[in-house]
């Protein structure tokens, strides 16, 4: 029992990595539908934002929340300057944006490689989350790593916090409204491109805040955000597009059923069992968890 | 107020109205009368900056307007209520409404308080997502958000079209009454040719992009109207 508690917690982190990329994914390929392959390399912005100012400051506590909100800002810029610079021409056009952001993808983390090497290089994780907490104590004990508490804690807030504004601001309202009927919201006075930018800017800052809770499990390198990007690909899908709530379910019960396979066969075995069940799932509901109910989509 | 010269836009490289001119005179409405694809949608797209327009000039109160995008259209004064009751299915009515209004600073609350007094049932509905509404409720809804903006001209594409006939009476008694209070222009797109001459000044029929016929509204042009959309 308390090795399946233990998996299922390891899965419930696993979960909340996913959820934290997700979010982004939730916005800017689930809301806006633009399916930006540099979306990973916003998280390894992220991740790098934490690598130089450790460099800079030494207390590894400090320097993590310094970067929490400056990798945010960080990977947001990158979205905003790739939204103006490339992806508002190609709004109507899916595939050209798949591929001209895959080539952004391949040259930030040549960008990357040049700035930081190719090695993968480690940041230190704050003392504060070295440690673990014991709940079940004896021959079956239970332990919570403190930094995967930690990650679990930011994708809750971030969670809240997207929430709040989606349905409780005026920005968000705005937000909504452009992805659900563009022209319409134009002709009702929103400047439709600046919210496109606010929109990525958000979606992209969420990606920098994955790559800050990545670098506590595990460490930096260019490719990092290529590793785990489909995987977020995946619960949006599965959770239903731009669903926030089908998200939020999708990264945990991915997260979860990846680490119970993991442990009971292969990381092989669990990968393919994870895909598998995937396409079944979408074979019975395409539309994924949730999906939208109206009467009318115009 | 509004003056329409040589408008020429389409979609793609295809042009569909082709040299379309006419003006709307301030506190005056102006419909425009056609057949399924005589581009009267396009005319009133092209106008509010929805479709680029490739030839022509738009002028509002004597300023060109023509490249302004459509949501700085509407802050200089312009509104649009699109064909087929058209709103933001997810969000809520009242969200629908506030999302307007919080553009608009304090005056918002007074306006969107404004447009609930005007369609009463949307009061009831206000926690109702939008996609959730009636064909009706969703084109009552459609207009109040158009009001918020408190418009000096409003573009209206077939406000009646689809819609059951006790709302239908409903929705022109108010555009009646609005067009009546002053210090609003409209140019109605209608293929109810009854209601439009009923609320209109003058008419234009446009067919394949081009206007074949103008003149004075009234009941009066019933059969001229008739007569130019037959041939």
């Amino acid at each position: 029992m308390t090795v399946i508690l233990s998996q299922s917690f390891t899965g419930i982190s696993i979960g909340a990595v996913l959820l934290l990329i997700a979010l982004g994914l939730s916005l800017t390929f689930g809301q806006m539908g633009v399916i930006n392959m540099a979306h990973g390399e916003f998280i390894m912005a992220g991740a790098y934002t934490v690598y130089v100012v450790q460099k800079s400051i030494d207390s590894a506590g400090t320097s993590l929340l310094i970067s929490l909100p400056l990798a945010f800002l960080v990977a947001g810029a990158m979205g905003v300057l790739l939204e103006w610079l490339l992806i508002r021409r190609l709004y109507a056009r899916p595939l050209d944006t798949l591929l001209v952001t895959w080539g952004v993808s391949l040259m930030l983390q040549q960008l990357a490689r040049d700035i930081f090497g190719a090695p993968n290089v480690n940041a230190q994780a704050p003392s504060w989350l070295s440690g673990r907490i014991t709940l079940v104590d004896g021959e079956h004990s239970l332990t919570l790593a403190h930094s995967r508490l930690f990650i679990l804690g930011l994708a809750i807030a971030a969670v809240v916090a997207l929430t709040l504004t989606l349905r409780r601001t005026s920005l968000g309202r705005r937000i909504r409204a452009v992805v659900q009927h563009r022209d319409l919201a134009e002709a009702s006075g929103i400047a439709t491109g600046r919210v496109d930018r606010i929109t990525f800017f958000i979606g992209s800052g969420l990606a920098g805040l994955a790559g800050v809770a990545l670098t506590l499990v595990g460490p930096i390198g260019p490719t990092m955000g290529t590793n785990i990007i489909i995987d977020a690909f995946l619960v949006i899908v599965v959770g239903g597009i731009g669903q926030l709530r089908g998200a939020v379910i999708a990264a945990f019960a991915l997260g979860v059923l990846q680490a119970v396979m993991e442990y009971s066969t292969t990381v092989s075995v669990a990968r393919v069992t994870v895909l598998v069940a995937i396409v079944a799932f979408l074979q019975w509901r395409p539309q994924g968890i949730y999906t939208l109910r109206t009467r009318s989509l115009a | 107020m509004l003056e329409i010269t040589e408008l020429v836009a389409g979609y793609g490289r295809s042009d569909v109205l082709h040299g379309v001119s006419l003006t709307v005179p301030e506190d005056g409405v102006v419909c425009v009368l056609g057949h399924n694809g005589a581009a009267k949608s396009t005319l009133l797209r092209a106008v509010l900056g929805l479709i680029r327009p490739s030839g022509g000039r738009v002028r509002l109160d004597g300023r060109d307007v023509t490249r302004l995008p459509a949501h700085r259209k509407v802050r200089a004064g312009l509104a649009y209520v699109p064909q087929g009751q058209q709103s933001f299915p997810q969000l809520t009515a009242l969200e629908n409404l506030r999302l307007v209004a919080d553009g608009r600073g304090r005056d918002g609350a007074h306006a969107l308080d404004e447009a609930l007094d005007l369609f009463p049932a949307l009061r009831e509905l206000a926690g109702r997502r939008a996609g959730l509404l009636s064909g009706g409720q969703r084109q009552q809804l459609a207009i109040a958000r158009a009001l918020i903006t408190r418009p000096r001209l409003l573009l209206l594409d077939e406000p009646t079209e689809g819609i059951q006939p006790s709302v239908v009476a409903e929705i022109q008694r108010t555009i009646l009454e609005l067009a009546g209070r002053g210090g609003l222009s409209v140019l109605l797109v209608e293929q109810h040719i009854d209601f439009a001459l009923r609320a209109a000044q003058r008419y234009h029929v446009l067919e394949a992009g081009r206007i074949t016929s103008t003149g004075e509204g009234g009941e009066a042009a019933r059969d001229r109207v008739r007569e130019a959309l037959t041939v």
